[in-house]
């Protein structure tokens, strides 16, 4: 017990003695911050549960994904050992609802490294640079903003051809115009600052301003706007599922399942709840933790 | 020796119908080792000049020529290691970010100088601190210690000169006065050069040896503390500038 309290002393310590010491306790003290939050630790939990479960689908699954069995299709929900019910090739949903965890999360995963980085080179040069550089990033990523998301989307897949990749990476061209939007307006406000001016004074160049100097402040609200973004995101990729855009059958992709389920929805409703249950739970887990996040890494709360 | 000599600087911001005038036909020079004051009222220019100084106001014309060098357009990696400025809010002059260790180490690498490490121990030395802030936050520290911090960033490349914007101006008066004193120390310790400007006759009095009181972008008197103290002013703006300091006090 003494060593745990000695281990919170040392990371709550008003004088660290090492570099590391200090990152930690910078760390340990967001984590307090969001850990008082309890709607987000609600959120996370969710978010780590259905990690798990996409981590660990081949020991959790019941039945094979792809197992046909036309006998025993539109089950329902706890009838022969299918937890979920079966679909309308006799599939069993709980098994593939736990399958269909693991691409929801690559596709997030990916448009969440894509988009936000792409918006943040875009923003913070232009917003730095000024001038021309600006007017022509900025008029750019107005067009890409005029587009509706989804039928921007939709015409890159039509174009690129159907399936997981090309879904993330028209979802990914059409995310990223609003993070370019926040970290403009966010170097806009920091780049006439003291600090930089500061560093400006001892001679750093541009490149590294922006990337040491501006992104770690702009990377703060894009990483909040990211976590409520997610949700769309999802919403998104399920959509073009829905479509027949983005997963292609048999593959278990939430929003692919919910199309297939619509054929039945008024005499099998679970067919097509049971997945629009789990895409209802991802889109909150994360919206919950980004509100959460928002309170721990605002840098305008930050200051005391 | 003389250590900057500014001929005719004009400073303006805007261009055509929009242009505004912030610093009209200023002359002066500072000798080596010589703290040299700007007195006016907020908006009178004397901030424009230092930021004209170091480059980070690009609309200006006439000829600079500090520490040897005559500046053009851009300033050398030389120039920021021989000048450095102060500026006025402590609370905005450190990144949020960035630990003290970084701010100083990142300079230092910047300036190419060797044994981080010891040298950030001594100058946190030197500006008062002990190594104990060396890892802590800008958040955790009060407002004289962050403009300790940011006075050890401007000494870390070891510079002659250093630009002094308001330092004490954000500070209440009890630590005004620490670092007016740290100030004058590092002065006399390491025989720098001081252009400081304030709107505070007393601070600029407290430190300077020559004043020069600025009104609406011009210079309208030079004069020696000695001839302030004597309230010898010859200007009008001068001496209603005294006079009110003088009430404030009585």
């Amino acid at each position: 017990m003494s060593s745990e309290f000695g281990l919170r002393d040392w990371l709550l310590s008003e004088e660290p003695s090492s570099r590391r010491q200090a990152a930690l306790s910078s760390w340990y003290n967001g984590w307090l911050r969001f850990r008082s939050n309890t709607l987000a630790m609600v959120g996370l939990c969710v978010l780590i549960l259905i990690i798990f479960a996409a981590i660990f689908a081949p020991v959790l699954a019941t039945h094979d994904q792809f197992a046909q069995d036309l006998g025993q299709r539109l089950l329902r929900p706890g009838v022969d050992g299918h937890l979920f019910g079966t679909d309308g090739l006799g599939r069993d949903i709980y098994s593939r609802v736990l399958y269909g965890a693991r691409i929801s999360l690559y596709i997030v995963l990916l448009v969440a490294m894509v988009a936000p980085l792409l918006g943040l080179i875009v923003g913070t040069v232009a917003g730095y640079a000024g001038g021309w550089v600006d007017i022509i990033l900025m008029r750019i990523t107005d067009i890409f903003l005029a587009f509706p998301r989804l039928i921007l989307a939709l015409a890159f897949v039509a174009a690129l051809g159907a399936g997981i990749e090309n879904a993330v990476l028209a979802i990914s061209l059409t995310a990223w115009p609003p993070y370019a939007r926040i970290a403009r307006a966010e170097t806009l406000t920091i780049r006439n600052s003291d600090y930089i001016h500061a560093i400006r004074l001892q001679g750093a160049g541009p490149m590294r301003i922006v990337t040491r100097h501006i992104w770690p402040l702009c990377i703060s609200s894009l990483v909040v706007r990211v976590t409520l973004d997610m949700a769309g995101i999802i919403l998104t990729a399920a959509g073009l599922g829905f479509l027949g855009l983005g997963a292609q059958p048999p593959s278990p992709e939430w929003g692919a399942m919910i199309s297939d389920g619509r054929a039945y929805i008024l005499d099998s409703w679970w067919v097509a709840t049971i997945p629009g249950l789990a895409i209802f739970s991802i889109s909150l887990a994360f919206n919950l933790l980004g509100d959460g996040l928002r309170d721990v890494l605002d840098p305008k709360d930050n200051g005391s | 020796m003389t250590a900057i000599s500014v001929q005719n600087m004009n400073v303006w911001f805007g261009t055509g119908a929009l242009r505004a005038d912030a610093v009209l036909d200023v002359s002066f020079d500072v000798n080596e080792g010589e703290i040299f004051g700007l007195v006016g009222e907020s908006g009178s220019g004397k901030s424009t000049i230092l930021r004209a100084m170091v480059g980070l106001v690009p609309t200006w014309s006439g000829t600079m020529q500090i520490a040897g060098e005559t500046l053009g357009k851009k300033r050398s990696q030389a120039f920021f290691g021989n000048v450095q400025m102060v500026f006025q809010d402590p609370y905005a002059s450190l990144h949020p970010r960035h630990t003290v260790d970084r701010v100083l180490s990142e300079v230092m690498r910047l300036h190419g100088i060797a044994d981080v490490d010891e040298r950030i121990v001594q100058l946190l030395d030197d500006v008062g601190l002990g190594a104990g802030f060396r890892f802590r936050y800008p958040h955790q520290l009060s407002g004289g210690q962050r403009q300790r911090v940011a006075i050890a960033r401007a000494l870390a490349p070891k510079p002659t000169i250093l630009l002094l914007d308001e330092p004490t101006s954000a500070l209440d008066v009890s630590v005004q006065a620490e670092i007016l004193n740290l100030l004058a120390d590092l002065q006399q310790s390491q025989g720098l050069t001081y252009i400081m400007v304030s709107h505070d006759l007393g601070v600029v009095g407290h430190l300077c040896k020559r004043i020069a009181v600025m009104k609406d972008g011009e210079f309208v008197e030079v004069l020696s503390v000695e001839a302030m103290r004597r309230l010898e002013a010859s200007h009008a703006y001068t001496k209603h500038l005294l006079a009110s300091s003088i009430q404030s006090v009585s």
